[in-house]
């Protein structure tokens, strides 16, 4: 730029303007749409844990504009306010199906995690001769399971867990997420330990430490963030996993979505202490959603780019 | 990933006695025995053979678990330095051969069974009763046929994911506001789902999306009541959940993209739209090749929206297998049936993501 000009009102640059910010205009409309999308049923559903059956039916949307805010569907739940200290029988329930959720997702992602990084990093670092099989095949082995449909485990599981006493167990719920999510974790902890150069545990191996010890105290803290990722996939994976837990428990060990779903189909349905339900289940995911972002992001793009 | 080239080699001393394999060897092999004999023990106990020593099969996994530590011990003992690398697979192996291949080997023996778990009878083998009844069961054949139609949808799908992902990638202001509020819908159940989206605010009455309709001009709005607007919801629901999963894969696909490429191409006059479908789409092919081959696995499970907002109906017009194979096993507690059905599912699918890897590898790398 040798000379600086101070007025952009010429004719092409007005043209280029014009087109510039109708360009603009399309793509923030655009972008602004889907988050109405994505977000309008989430408003809505919190919202609607305010409200009473009159402002349902008048479809009232903005609180304390349109209607005002009621506690009804949370006391419904023993979470409001005025009845969060007095003994509450639903609520019990709640938190009894919370805490199964809570432990069986936790348990199954750690266990995955585990066992999965374990698995990488062997087969991204050793090779390894199994039979026939090699450490594609046994990759491939790993990362096929990802093929398998549910429904395919689920009756010879319920056939097994009933022989073994497992069903309606938290145990029997954690073993079964841990297969589902375990091919998720291999996949995406392979990638973690093939970008970590193999010279870091060679200079450590030549210092005198063994290979397990390369692994934990090298290698570990550089796949942390990796591991983080995964952890927090299979999570909302096994969150928010319906079928098996709908299958195989029945009393002691249901989780948060079967509680959910079976709300719904008895007694008519209540509108305020469904939407109450419905948020207390996804809040914990929709936070973590939120301050974790980069985890998620990072362990969905693991498989994309190498 | 490829190559040999970054694998750790180690190279060590190892002092193995033949004592010491020897050892390990009967480790193993004593551990095995310990185990049969725990099967067999437990067999005769269920057939009353001999005393029973426990009324459930918890033993076997005890024996299960002690028989794999023994393993893992016997390779270091046996191979040493070499034995301590295999411990590192060693568990992932045990544990998916114990939850996946022994549960498949199970379940094809109760796949040509008659077997009512409500029933006192136990488990009657009958042969190819299943699979003629399959045959003749237009129910699962349509649930097949409204698999094909929801793969279909991951088309449209991927091409809204592809769009948000550009803007996404564009020189947008608060990009990372958006990135949250895109990703969410996929942090939420498919339950809660179904609760919110297909049951409150679906609902013909009061319902938002109703209203909506309504004021559109559509006068009694029913989302499900005819067959293919049944199935457009309910693809619809599927879609809003997992569409920030292809906009993430696809997003991080074009971020991978040296932006010198598109300048390159704007240098040698090519406009937005040829660069894009000639410079940035084909060098997204292989990431949108996983991203949907990922995205059709899972909608190969595809069941929990389904069987919270319409159980199949109207007609089985939204029916997809699991869902109705789950509905097979409430209604009538058939598990050789259910069985049956689901192993043919998996056939097919392993059929069909076989042909698809195969077409899309001679697309991607085609040979002149």
């Amino acid at each position: 730029m040798s000379e600086t000009r101070i007025f952009h009102d010429h004719e092409v640059d007005l043209a280029y303007k014009a087109k510039r910010w109708s360009g603009r205009l399309v793509v923030y409309g655009l972008l602004l749409f889907w988050t109405l999308i994505c977000l309008f049923p989430i408003y809505w559903t919190i919202t609607t844990s305010f409200k009473t059956a009159p402002d349902v039916m008048q479809g009232n949307m903005v609180p304390f504009v349109d209607y005002e805010p009621s506690w009804r569907g949370w006391r419904s739940l023993g979470l409001s306010p005025d009845t969060i200290f007095a003994e509450s029988t639903v609520r019990k329930e709640f938190l009894k199906r919370f805490t199964n959720s809570t432990i069986t997702a936790l348990g199954a992602s750690g266990l995955a995690v585990i066992l999965g990084s374990m698995a990488a990093y062997g087969l991204s670092r050793f090779s390894y001769r199994f039979g026939f099989m090699r450490n594609p095949d046994i990759s491939f082995f790993f990362l096929s399971q990802l093929i398998l449909p549910p429904v395919v485990l689920a009756l010879p599981f319920l056939v097994l867990y009933r022989e073994l006493d497992l069903l309606d167990t938290r145990i029997g719920l954690i073993l079964l997420y841990t297969l589902t999510v375990m091919p998720i974790v291999i996949w995406i902890m392979r990638d973690q330990f093939a970008s970590i150069p193999v010279e870091l545990e060679e200079a450590a191996l030549v210092d005198g430490m063994s290979v397990w010890g390369a692994f934990f105290t090298i290698v570990l803290p550089i796949a942390l963030p990796g591991m983080v990722a995964a952890f927090i996939l299979s999570l909302v994976l096994t969150w928010n996993e319906y079928f098996f837990a709908a299958l195989l428990t029945s009393t002691d060990a249901k989780t948060l979505p079967v509680m959910v779903a079976s709300q719904t189909g008895s007694q008519g349905i209540n509108w305020w202490s469904m939407a109450a339900l419905s948020t207390a289940a996804i809040l914990p995911l929709v936070i973590i959603g939120i301050a974790l972002e980069r985890f998620i992001i990072k362990g969905m793009a693991a498989g994309a780019v190498k | 990933m490829s190559g040999n080239a970054s694998y750790l080699h180690v190279v060590t001393r190892d002092e193995i006695t033949p004592r010491r394999a020897a050892l390990g060897r009967w480790l193993v092999w004593g551990s095995f025995v310990l185990m049969v004999a725990t099967f067999v023990a437990l067999w005769l106990g269920q057939r009353g053979t001999i005393a029973q020593f426990s009324d459930n099969w918890r033993p076997a996994i005890w024996a299960y678990l002690f028989w794999g530590t023994c393993l893992g011990f016997a390779q270091v003992l046996i191979h040493g330095e070499r034995g301590k690398r295999s411990l590192f697979l060693l568990p992932a192996v045990l544990f998916t051969v114990a939850m996946v291949v022994f549960p498949l080997l199970f379940g094809l023996t109760i796949a040509f069974s008659d077997w009512n778990l409500a029933s006192p009878d136990g488990r009657k083998f009958n042969g190819l009763d299943n699979i003629r009844q399959m045959w003749a069961d237009p129910f699962y054949w349509n649930a097949l046929k409204n698999m094909v139609y929801y793969v279909a949808a991951i088309l449209v799908e991927y091409a809204i994911a592809f769009g948000m992902a550009l803007i996404l990638a564009s020189n947008i202001r608060a990009r990372k506001f958006f990135r949250v509020s895109f990703l969410l819908p996929l942090m939420l159940s498919p339950v809660a789902v179904s609760w919110m989206v297909g049951k409150s605010m679906l609902e013909v009455r009061f319902g938002p999306l109703a209203r909506l309709a309504r004021w559109l001009g559509w006068d009694s709005p029913s989302f499900f009541g005819s067959p293919e607007i049944a199935r457009t919801m309910i693809m619809a629901m599927d879609a809003w959940t997992y569409i920030p999963f292809m906009m993430i894969m696809i997003l991080a696909g074009l971020q991978a993209i040296p932006r010198e490429l598109q300048e390159a191409a704007r240098v040698d006059g090519a406009g937005a739209w040829r660069g894009f479908w000639e410079v940035t789409f084909p060098l997204m092919l292989p990431i949108s090749i996983s991203a949907i081959l990922i995205r059709i696995i899972f909608k190969l499970k595809i069941a929990d929206i389904i069987i919270n907002v319409t159980s199949g109906g109207p007609g089985g017009a939204t029916d997809s297998v699991t869902s109705f194979i789950f509905r097979e096993y409430r209604d009538r507690s058939n598990v050789g049936y259910g069985t049956l059905l689901a192993m043919v599912y998996l056939v097919l699918i392993v059929i069909a993501i076989t042909v698809f890897m195969k077409l899309a590898d001679r697309w991607m790398n085609p040979r002149y």
